[in-house]
């Protein structure tokens, strides 16, 4: 059974008695450990697709399984949870709170899953670890790079060791150098077995990951995928396919 | 999020908007120091009041005043006796829910009390009493009936009484006209062993009450000695009755002016025509004053007495009850009333307060959208939010009152500098608690709508939100 399962989800919005249809009739599969792109113009139906995956919003009709669990008829309070266990989010304008040191913020989603202050220190010290941020833990991100800053947003989606990290154009907001080194760094994460999300609208960015789906007019227009083409498309591909063997992300530090 | 970090969240968010903060806080810190600082003020009126009530004799005394016998007695009204001294021993014997009977023999000697003509009623050498003068006639436990304490000497016993002889205890006000007041000799004078004239008498003063005086009479005393006296212009004239005092401070003055002798002095010197022209003997009391022993058994201790009563008065009702009860409810619904009123001023401006966090709170939240959104986009659930901006809006409403609560004794302090002569005002415990969870309620009232909004943002538009 694939990590994420979406059959045949639409969602409809309503603008002064026009219907939009944001995404129509899409079914997907992500599967645990892969490292998928998903592209598409402004628009095309791509964040709303990402919402629905990440659980911020319910589909119109439709089915979704994340994790064995069925979460298109959930609660607000249920998907909140979902939010903060299940699910990491990194944004393109990082998003962290400017009142808070980098430390705090990554403790965030901890301080909502109710863990302890000493253990949620431990383990948001860990993530800023893997994203190499140890020392920065006393700084405000007003004070951090923006490279660092989105180091840190990273850090707090991967805090809860969560089953998937949706990042909505991650390097949108960084210059080429930056944004490649954090590419690089969701490609070590996938590497490390994580099951990674990125959307973004530049083909540049989709292409270093092995799987691509392509939005248009909120259909999946194109879905490339290694395994099913036969082709070793991506230098990640075995890494991808062996990372697919372990179930769950493996635990931080 | 458990309720300790929003409570470190809330304090943060006041830290970081400090000026903010305590101009909203300012409207709960206004409504809770005049809240406390008004029932400190009805308090110290109460206390005055209820201090001149105990003055007098308490709830417990109770006068026997003579009254016109009704109209189905009135032929009998020449056999009516009026209150005598057998009245006395017969309440004493055989009423036992009456503690203590006082019987009153006052004279009137043509100038009433506040006479200031040439001649008075005691005089001692060139000195005499010009203002009010009491004379009263009456027994030992008088000093007991009416609280009277004594400051020298003793009170004259049963056998000065029973000897009728010419002794008397003084108030303070009587010593100082006759041999001068503190303020003007310098020292304290004893009058005991003293000799003074009272109606053409010599009477030798046994004992002096000490001076009664309210506690804001005490302090306009000493507020006087330490200023230097001003010099009257003009003619000589007095202010009239209580002239810039407190209401009940006459109590005082009453007790302060009484000249005490015996019953059977006052009887036989100068009522049965020792000194007046009618020979004929009135043993006619002016009142009789009773003591219930409980006052939770004032209206049986009343019948018990009426019994008694009638019997002695031989079935002529030409007496009745006055109690001090008029007075009491009196007292207590002056101070419901400056309660309520001062309660509702106050009320008002804790709300205009409360008016004031909410406003902030809104636009607090609607500066931090977009925090909003992001903590919902990692997982924080609609009581989370709501949480989160409700303690806010309590920590504000309660660090307000909490400087409220300073505040007013700053606020009550300063009145007593501003007006030393009133009452003093009393901070007591209840009106601080009050206060306090006013304060923390209006805060939860507060915070409730922008809590709401708040936790209702929709976590994509709010991470939209620029």
């Amino acid at each position: 059974m694939a990590l994420v399962e979406l059959r045949n989800v639409s969602k409809i919005y309503h603008l002064g008695g026009e219907e939009i249809r944001a995404l129509d009739d899409v079914s997907l599969d992500i599967d645990t450990g892969e490292f998928i792109s998903i592209i598409g113009p402004s628009g095309s139906g791509k964040s709303t697709l990402m919402h629905i995956l990440g659980c911020l919003d319910s589909p119109t009709r439709g089915t979704i399984q994340l994790d064995g669990t069925r979460i298109h008829n959930a609660s607000t309070r249920e998907l909140a949870a979902i939010r903060n266990q299940k699910i990491g989010f990194v944004f393109q304008f990082f998003n962290l709170l400017p009142k808070l040191n980098v430390l705090q913020n990554v403790e965030l989603p901890m301080v909502y899953s109710g863990i302890s202050g000493r253990e949620r220190r431990r383990r948001a010290m860990d993530a800023l670890k893997l994203v190499g941020l140890e020392n920065r833990s006393k700084h405000r991100p007003m004070q951090l790079s923006g490279g660092q800053q989105q180091r840190v947003a990273i850090a707090r989606a991967l805090v809860n060791s969560p089953r998937i990290v949706f990042a909505d154009e991650p390097t949108g907001n960084l210059d080429s150098n930056t944004g490649e080194a954090i590419l690089t760094l969701f490609r070590q994460l996938s590497q490390e077995g994580r099951t990674i999300a990125l959307v973004t609208h530049d083909p540049e960015i989709a292409a270093v990951t092995p799987r691509r789906i392509e939005i248009r007019d909120g259909k999946i227009a194109k879905n490339v995928d290694p395994k099913l083409a036969g082709l070793a498309a991506s230098r990640f591909t075995d890494h991808a396919s062996h990372s697919r063997n372990t179930t769950t992300p493996p635990p931080l530090g | 999020m458990n309720l300790w970090n929003a409570i470190v969240i809330g304090f943060k968010e006041i830290w970081a908007h400090k000026f903010r903060s305590v101009l909203t806080m300012l409207g709960i810190i206004l409504g809770v120091s005049s809240l406390v600082a008004m029932s400190a003020l009805v308090k110290g009126m109460e206390n005055g009041m209820k201090e001149a009530l105990v003055a007098i004799g308490g709830l417990e005394k109770v006068e026997i005043e003579a009254q016109d016998v009704p109209i189905h007695q009135k032929h009998l009204e020449d056999q009516a006796v009026g209150s005598t001294v057998h009245d006395v021993y017969a309440l004493q014997r055989s009423a036992p829910l009456i503690k203590l009977v006082t019987p009153e023999m006052r004279m009137s000697f043509g100038r009433g009390w506040g006479g200031g003509g040439s001649s008075s009623l005691a005089t001692k050498g060139t000195r005499a009493v010009r203002e009010r003068l009491n004379l009263v006639g009456t027994l030992p436990s008088a000093i007991e009936m009416n609280q009277h304490v004594l400051e020298y000497g003793r009170m004259f016993n049963e056998v000065d009484d029973e000897n009728a002889w010419n002794v008397c205890v003084i108030g303070a006000a009587i010593r100082d006209q006759l041999f001068g007041s503190p303020e003007e000799t310098g020292y304290d004078i004893n009058p005991v062993g003293q000799t003074i004239n009272i109606n053409n008498q010599p009477f030798r003063v046994v004992g002096m009450f000490q001076r009664y005086e309210s506690e804001q009479e005490k302090k306009l005393r000493e507020i006087e000695r330490n200023q230097p006296k001003v010099a009257q212009t003009g003619p000589e004239r007095r202010r009239g009755w209580g002239g810039g005092r407190g209401q009940n401070s006459w109590v005082y003055g009453w007790k302060n002016a009484t000249v005490y002798i015996p019953l059977n002095t006052m009887w036989i010197k100068f009522r049965s025509g020792g000194a007046g022209t009618n020979s004929v003997p009135d043993p006619r009391l002016s009142t009789l004053f009773v003591k219930v022993a409980d006052i939770e058994l004032l209206e049986p201790a009343l019948q018990q007495a009426k019994n008694v009563l009638m019997h002695t008065h031989k079935g002529i009702e030409d007496f009745s009850f006055r109690t001090q009860e008029n007075w009491s409810e009196g007292i207590t619904t002056a101070i419901r009333n400056a309660r309520m009123s001062g309660g509702f001023i106050a009320a008002i401006s804790l709300l205009v307060g409360g008016i004031g966090i909410m406003n902030i709170m809104l636009a607090s939240i609607t500066e931090r959208i977009r925090e909003i959104g992001i903590r919902k986009a990692i997982g924080a659930t609609f009581s989370d939010v709501f949480i989160q901006i409700l303690v806010e809006s309590i920590v504000i409403a309660i660090l307000g009152g909490i400087a409220g609560i300073a505040t007013s004794y700053a606020v009550v302090h300063l009145l007593t500098v501003i007006s030393p002569t009133e009452n003093t005002p009393v901070i007591t415990l209840n009106s601080l608690a009050i206060a306090f969870l006013f304060s923390a309620f209006v805060g939860v009232l507060a915070g409730l709508f922008p809590a709401i909004k708040a936790a209702r943002l929709d976590p994509i538009q709010a991470l939209r939100y620029e």
